[in-house]
Formats: C-alpha cells, structure tokens, sequence
C-alpha cells in the first residue's frame, strides 16, 4: 500500500500509488467531477456569463455539504450562493481535473500548485465519502471495531485510507 | 402597530465574523494548514482556533467587513471547510 506522500524538490510533493489504488482514486475523483458538474444557471446569457446560478440550496446531503450555506438566515444565504456557486464549482472542478491528469500508477510527482489542487480534491473526496457514511469522529475506532465481512467494511477502510493520504500530503507541504 | 425591521442591523460600526463550525470529516492538520495559509497565521494561532473548532464546536476565525467575511467564507468553502458569515451580536 502506498506509504503517503512526502516532501518533494521546489515545494512540490512526492508519492508512488500501484494501479490498483490509482484506479479507486480515480474512480472516486470522476465522482466529484459528475457531482460537481456545472448548476442550473437562469436563461439569462447575462447572468450565465457572470456564472450567476441557482439560489436553491442542494437537497442531496453530499452536495449540501460540497456547497455549504452562508448564512443562517435562507434570502441572504440564498443571495450568496447565488453568486458564489458557480465559482466554487468551478474551483472543485479544476481541482479534480488536476487530480485526474497527474494520477497514475507508479511514482507520482506532484508542483506545489498541483499538490494544493490534490489536498483539495481529496478533501472533497472525503467529504462525500464521509456524508453518505455519516461518519463520527470515532470513524477509526470504528473500523477497528468492524467485522471484514461487515457490507460497510470495505467503504469505510477506502475512507481512512484517503483520511491517512491527505494527512500525509499536508504534512508534506508543511 | 408592529414595525417591520429588517432583518439585518446595517449600523457600520459593528464588525463581521467568519465563523468555522466542527464537522467529523475535516482533518485536524488540515484546517490548521489551512488557517495557516488562507490567514497567514502562526502555526500557534491556527492550532489554537482548530482546537476551538474542534472542542466547542465552531470558532470565530475573521473578523472585519461583511465583503471581507463573505470574501473568507467563500475562500473556506472552497477549501471544504464549513463557515458562515454573521454579524457580531
């Protein structure tokens, strides 16, 4: 199993993934990249060329989480995801285009810029992940606990993997 | 009579909070990085506020102009962190 990232040359990071975990990473990175997909935006030509965009906040727990409401009150929230949602989007999108062209099997060499876009990533990864197990923070207690043949095991062991990668790539980049 | 009143307090002189609230998936290091980075605080600084996130569940990060707070929060969603922007009551 891959034994996380480290420092690199030039601020840059460092890490060696075999296929298989290239293929998981890559498979949970298209997700995002499905989910995140550009919102409804008004009829107006305007308005889309601004990337002004739904004031609706997302029903689906997992979107909800990705697009986080501003405010408590709902019109000014509304207001704000208005005019924020399709750059976040766009960010979150980027993001995990940069996580899909740079993640292959074997060593993987990673700019500051595209370490930053990876921490991101897989903390958006982890993120979906994690609403749709509606993990606790004793997530690793947890497992620990959890029988192999449990139908959640293999899901959550993938979710403290990636917990275990990302923390590793901050450290690196400290 | 009942006098509508706004829903906001627009007196200038009250200053506006990014508040980032605790959530079971961000990782400790990760916010602090984060603080660190977004904010350009001491690592000392950040660990402190990561901790306030994390033991009483949220921790006013910025303080300033509601452009300025929304401008953070925007910069802490993109980051995956959960924030809002409210006035100091």
């Amino acid at each position: 199993m891959s034994s996380g990232f480290a420092a690199g040359r030039d601020g840059g990071v460092t890490a060696r993934f075999d296929a298989a975990e290239i293929a998981v990473l890559r498979s949970l990175i298209s997700q995002i990249l499905d989910l995140v997909e550009p919102g409804a935006t008004g009829d107006d030509p305007l308005e889309r060329a601004l990337g002004i965009g739904s004031a609706e906040e997302p029903t689906d727990p997992v979107l909800a989480r990705l697009f986080p409401s501003a405010y408590a009150d709902d019109d000014l929230s509304a207001e704000f995801r208005r005019y924020t949602e399709a750059t976040l989007r766009d960010g979150k999108r980027s993001d995990a285009r940069t996580m899909l062209e740079t993640a292959a099997p074997g060593r993987v060499e990673l700019t500051a810029e595209q370490a930053q876009a990876w921490m991101r990533a897989l903390n958006d990864v982890r993120l979906a992940l994690g609403t749709r197990l509606e993990v606790t923070e004793e997530v690793h207690d947890e497992i620990a606990g959890m029988g192999e043949d449990d139908p959640r095991y293999p899901a959550y062991v993938t979710y403290d993997w990636l917990t275990y990668l990302q923390d590793s790539l901050v450290r690196a980049l400290w | 009579m009942e006098v509508e009143r706004p829903s906001i307090d627009s007196r200038p002189d009250l200053p506006w909070l990014t508040i980032v609230w605790n959530d079971p998936v961000n990782l400790m290091s990760y916010v602090t990085y984060v603080f660190q980075s977004v904010f350009g605080y001491s690592r000392e600084k950040a660990e402190k506020l990561m901790l306030d996130v994390h033991h009483k569940g949220r921790a006013v990060v910025s303080s300033g102009t509601r452009e300025e707070m929304e401008r953070d929060v925007q910069i802490m969603h993109s980051y995956g962190l959960w924030a809002t922007v409210q006035q100091d009551a």
